[in-house]
């Protein structure tokens, strides 16, 4: 019998310090987060050296803590597999310096992990039936991405953002309104309160690229509409700003998504990073997905905001097709999906 | 006891192995190259030379601030990572510190001087008494015509060292009221054998930690958080 593959997988591109430990790729064994959202939250926003600070901080603790919990030991990893791209080059490099000297001092072999990546391998998890081909929307603060996955590690983008990534629209309109940071969440929840028709904002298409998305402009859509208010005097109903400008969102993303499976023929379609987890979102996907008769596959709301387990899950099949890396692995904070280091 | 020293606080990245009073090995690099590409492959390469199992190492020590916050970080992850996989302790060495004990033995005053930008330099006043280190002024960030009034009203013959030498040459002769000389070329920068040996010194003190517990002292606050401090200030 084919023996079990055990990952030891850290992230640190961001505000969340992570480790898990991933048995073949899809059976999580630990997933251990320590978020820093509340210190964020003082500033607006993630503010990249504090999130370094506290990663260095926490990083042997967490770690620690997902071998523990999984009950293993260093001795019964296989590889260790570490987010090198993209992200905060600070943030991203603790999680990097870390693991090699862990890869360096048991000999165990460095798998580096692009995050999106691991936020598409989230999808594995849960999922057990899915395997590529397929297509995935990746929406998250830093990222909107529509794309084809061909194989295990071989990606395709067909759309992206060409402004604001869809979760730093959600940031700044929940600023606006006054609900501070971060936004998606607190959107998602007030939007239930709300009239999702009561505005109708504009919903942007890229005129020579129909997979791409744009942002920006229904963002200043909805701060001209709240400085418009005020100048008139009119009272603003926040719930109904909220719930109308995530239907803008939401419709757009769908609408993408329904015209790439179709176009591709695939069969299956899954999403994937933090606005994965919004619940209009996916209930509007699971819509249109049933109404085409595509198999909608989405990981539960911790496995759609970052975690290690989703990178331990990337990481075994890059570790399966060979993929190492060596002691010279760098961050590299611009990483493109599919990219490969290369010293 | 064996001792592995890091410091990458600066531009220059060093890595040493000491065992009791020699030093078998010392890789120093000051060159442009990141930190993270060259740290570990220096300390793969001093490891093979000296045929040394990784395992025998008793602690290790490293540079642990002031310096680049990241340089610091990279340096503290794989002190920290290598601490948790040898599960050996650490032993944070002041990077000031450890850029002094680089001239131990002189009877002089011994000052380094770290570019600390926002026109401060990171430094201390140090003298010896042997072997040890006494710290008249411990590290800290102070603008560099304040240190030197420091220095003149102590009146004592100084050596200067350090990354921040070449920025505030000029400053020194200008404004310096006692003998002073600047530290030759192979004492002037940080060098990971001096926080080694250091370190050696503080382990026999018992002044150890944990691979968890360490962390970086940067001697500063994040701009966002020194902002926000002075916007509660203001308030």
């Amino acid at each position: 019998m084919k023996k079990d593959v055990l990952i030891l997988a850290i992230e640190s591109s961001c505000d969340e310090t992570a480790a898990a430990v991933v048995k073949n790729g899809r059976e999580v064994l630990s997933n251990i987060i320590s978020s820093q959202i509340d210190l964020h939250k003082l500033y607006g926003g993630v503010v990249p050296e504090i999130a370094s600070r506290k990663h260095i901080e926490k990083i042997n603790q967490v770690i620690e803590e997902a071998l523990s919990e999984a009950q293993v030991t260093l001795d019964d990893i296989d590889a260790i597999g570490v987010t090198y791209g993209p992200g905060l080059v600070g943030a991203l490099l603790v999680g990097v310096a870390e693991a090699k000297a862990i890869s360096y001092a048991r000999k165990i072999p460095l798998v580096g992990v692009h995050h999106i990546e691991g936020h598409i391998s989230a999808n594995y998890i849960e999922n057990k039936d899915l395997e590529p081909p397929f297509a995935c929307l990746v929406v998250s603060g830093g990222h909107t991405h529509l794309v084809v996955v061909e194989d295990y590690g071989k990606y395709r983008i067909i759309g992206k953002t060409r402004d604001d990534a869809a979760g730093e629209a959600f940031d700044k309109v929940a600023r606006a309104i006054g609900l501070g940071y971060p936004g998606g969440p607190k959107i998602d929840r007030l939007s239930k309160e709300g009239n999702a028709e009561a505005i109708r904002f504009p919903k942007a298409h890229v005129a020579d690229a129909p997979y791409d998305f744009s942002f920006s402009g229904l963002k200043s859509a909805v701060l001209n509409y709240l400085n418009g208010c005020k100048m008139k005097g009119e009272n603003i109903v926040e719930a109904d700003v909220a719930a109308s400008f995530q239907k803008a969102v939401t419709d757009v993303l769908v609408e993408h998504a329904m015209m790439a499976v179709k176009e591709y023929g695939f069969d299956k379609l899954a999403i994937a990073g933090g606005v994965a987890s919004n619940s209009t979102l996916r209930g509007a996907m699971q819509e249109a997905c049933e109404k085409n008769h595509v198999k909608f596959y989405h990981p539960s709301p911790i496995l759609c905001t970052d975690n290690a387990a989703m990178i331990g899950a990337a990481a075994y099949y890059e570790f399966i097709n060979g993929v190492r890396h060596g002691l010279d692995l760098n961050a590299v904070p611009n990483l493109k999906l599919g990219e490969r280091y290369e010293g | 006891m064996k001792i592995l020293g890091i410091d990458s606080s600066g531009l220059v990245a060093s890595v040493a192995i000491v065992e009791d009073e020699q030093m078998l090995a010392e890789y120093s690099v000051n060159y442009k190259k990141t930190h993270s590409q060259t740290l570990l492959p220096m300390l793969d390469e001093i490891v093979r030379m000296t045929e040394m199992d990784l395992s025998t190492v008793d602690a290790i020590a490293v540079a642990a601030g002031p310096g680049s916050f990241t340089g610091l970080r990279i340096g503290s992850a794989t002190a920290k990572g290598l601490g948790l996989a040898l599960e050996k302790p650490l032993i944070s060495v002041p990077t000031v510190d450890g850029l002094a004990y680089n001239l131990c033995g002189t009877d002089k005053l011994v000052c380094p001087l770290m570019d600390a930008r926002r026109s401060q330099v990171y430094t201390g006043i140090y003298e010896f008494e042997g072997n040890t280190l006494h710290r008249l002024e411990g590290q800290m960030a102070i603008g560099v015509e304040e240190l030197l009034e420091k220095l003149n009203v102590i009146g004592r013959e100084v050596i200067f060292l350090g990354d921040g030498v070449p920025v505030y040459k000029s400053v020194i002769e200008e404004k310096i009221g006692v003998p002073y000389l600047f530290a030759p070329a192979h004492m002037s920068r940080q060098r990971a054998g001096a926080v080694a040996a250091l370190g050696f010194q503080y382990a026999l003190e018992g002044k150890m930690e944990s691979a968890a517990e360490h962390e970086p002292d940067y001697l500063r606050l994040s701009q966002a958080e020194r902002e926000r401090a002075e916007k509660q200030k203001n308030a």
